[in-house]
């Protein structure tokens, strides 16, 4: 079971929202398929995303994908440790392995995304 | 494998197997209105009678003139090595093989034009190649948009012509390219100028991603460039350095100038002045721009057992990869004019690239002195390597008129720059290595007896008309 105080997107991203910040990740499930992570490019504090839309390239041996963002809002923070040691995305998806931090705009997205026991099913389902 | 085409017999087998009727089935998916018209083609030809046609049609060629042409192609000596090794069966494929398990011959060589490059340029990386100059120069412009998240690119007009339009039709569809005026007279006429660049670099309203400027800039003058990389840098944007290869065995390399990119064309690295290619793109950057550096990356690694091997480093943001998102989309290399690059420069070394450059300037300095002597200045006043600007009174008259005389008198300006007045009169003429003192002799002699057999209108006069 994935943790169950997230929520997630089809595209295996997650989002932890504590108040009107958003921390995002991609899932276990995700980094697992993209095999090792050698590279992972995001966005500058300030900056604008738009829900469902690519913020960010990760990019592992054997291929490379468009981050999107599960919800709305301004980036405050892009995990500074990514830059050095993109690794973290394998070995601690859900935690040290966060990508960005951002400032929600429309905390009614949160509760359109799938919560644990949906993504569970959806990647059960392959 | 067999030699021939495909026979009917063949292409009939391959439609059975797939179930269907006819090749044009396959191209159901493209409207009609897409596809290729039928070519109005002329009837085939016997071989023998095409031959001694296109051997007529080549002897139109004028093979008997003194060359004084460059404006971005160079003729140089390319010993003869060079085309004698890229004449081995091996480097002929039909697409650049890139599995390390068969192809390490390829890889290396490939690797080796890199290594070499980077030493050349100074920079961290050095791209597979790319078609020519122009190419190059138009995706290190895209780069800078790329890393910088602007769309709004200086290019001085300084950088060669063609460059300027291929990086212009790359643009179309929401970048902006904006033109740096040269300075128009004093010591400076000719280079770029740094007052209306740093006006350009400081409108709060269109933030600039890159700025590219030419050494030599395409009058042959040398740019200020340490200082235009620090007016852009002061900016935030991305400085590109359009090179001639050759001139960087004397000139400073752009990474030490602080150039971000380098972009140039690789043809006078042992490739011969053929009219529209193919040439050599060169494209190298710093190591911050990795990821925005289009095509593919060797690098040299060890195998298992411990032993040099080669392979691809990086090709992540290729077409093959990453379709619409590719940070280019050509997604090829020009592998065989790479190696007739690496071939080259292993054959004549630093030490010979630095005499090549050195007697290219020595006989430019001498052409110079040459066509003075016969009442033909320079237009500017600037230091330049090894190609420089006369002013001549009906220029492109005079062009045409040494053509009957055996002398290829250079580039008219007037053709290749119509709107900019100042050069209507400017020949821009270039010397190397195989320029001989009898062929400047016999420019000066022909061009001091036209213009004494036609007094010419007084140059002032070109301005207005």
């Amino acid at each position: 079971m994935v943790p169950t105080d997230l929520r997630y997107t089809k595209d295996h991203e997650w989002v932890r929202v504590e108040g009107d910040a958003a921390t995002i990740g991609i899932t276990a499930y995700a980094a697992d398929q993209l095999g090792d992570i050698v590279f992972v490019e995001l966005p500058d504090a300030g900056r604008l995303l738009d829900q469902f839309a690519a913020f960010g390239v990760v990019e592992s041996v054997k291929a490379v994908s468009d981050l999107f963002a599960p919800v709305a809002g301004e980036v405050t923070e892009a995990n500074p440790e990514l830059g050095r040691t993109p690794e973290l995305v394998n070995s601690d998806p859900f935690g040290a392995g966060w990508m960005v931090k951002v400032r929600l705009t429309d905390q009614a997205q949160v509760d359109g995304l799938l919560d644990a026991e949906a993504y569970d099913a959806l990647i059960a389902a392959g | 494998m067999p030699y021939g085409p495909h026979a009917a017999a063949d292409r009939e087998r391959m439609l059975e197997a797939l179930g269907l009727d006819s090749v044009d089935r396959l191209f159901d998916d493209i409207p009609p209105e897409l596809r290729a018209s039928p070519l109005d083609l002329p009837e085939p030809e016997p071989e023998l009678e095409l031959s001694a046609r296109l051997t007529a049609l080549a002897g139109r060629n004028r093979v008997d003139l003194a060359s004084f042409l460059g404006a971005g192609v160079y003729r140089h000596w390319t010993p003869a090595v060079v085309d004698q090794l890229l004449l081995r069966g091996e480097w002929y494929t039909a697409y650049t093989p890139y599995q390390p398990e068969i192809s390490q011959g390829t890889l290396q060589s490939i690797y080796e034009y890199e290594s070499l490059l980077a030493e050349l340029v100074d920079l961290d990386i050095v791209s597979a190649s790319h078609y020519d100059g122009a190419a190059a120069t138009a995706e290190a412009a895209l780069m800078t948009c790329r890393a910088t998240r602007r769309d709004r690119v200086l290019i001085s007009r300084g950088v060669h012509p063609h460059y300027r339009g291929t990086t212009q039709t790359y643009f179309h569809g929401g970048l902006e390219l904006d033109e740096i005026p040269l300075v128009a007279d004093g010591p400076a006429a000719g280079t770029t100028d740094l007052v209306a660049l740093e006006r350009m670099l400081a409108d709060p309203d269109r933030p600039v991603a890159g700025v590219i400027a030419a050494q030599p800039d395409f009058l042959g003058l040398l740019e200020p460039m340490p200082e235009i990389a620090r007016l852009t840098h002061a900016a935030g944007a991305l400085f590109v350095a359009v090179i001639e290869p050759v001139s960087l065995a004397v000139l400073a390399p752009p990474g030490e100038y602080g150039a971000d990119i380098a972009a140039g064309e690789g043809q006078p690295l042992g490739i011969a002045p053929q009219y529209g290619g193919p040439y050599l793109g060169i494209l190298a950057s710093t190591d911050a721009l990795v990821r925005q550096i289009p095509g593919r990356l060797v690098g040299m690694t060890s195998d298992l057992d411990g032993r040099r091997a080669y392979v691809m480093t990086m090709r992540a943001r290729e077409q093959d990869i990453r379709r619409d998102k590719a940070a280019s989309n050509i997604c090829t290399n020009q592998a065989l004019l790479a190696l007739a690059a690496s071939i080259y420069l292993a054959t004549i070394g630093p030490h010979g690239l630095r005499d090549v450059a050195a007697q290219g300037a020595a006989r430019a300095a001498a052409l110079e002195a040459a066509l003075a002597a016969v009442g033909v200045p320079r237009m500017h006043e600037g230091p330049y390597l090894n190609e420089f600007v006369v002013r001549v009174p009906d220029a492109r008259r005079v062009h045409r008129a040494l053509l009957d005389r055996g002398v290829l008198a250079g580039l008219a300006l007037a053709d290749a720059e119509p709107d900019d007045p100042s050069l209507v009169d400017g020949l821009l003429v270039c010397a190397t290595e195989v320029t001989t003192l009898d062929e400047i002799e016999r420019f000066a002699r022909e061009l001091g007896s036209l213009l004494a057999a036609a007094p010419a209108r007084p140059a002032v006069a070109a301005g207005v008309r």
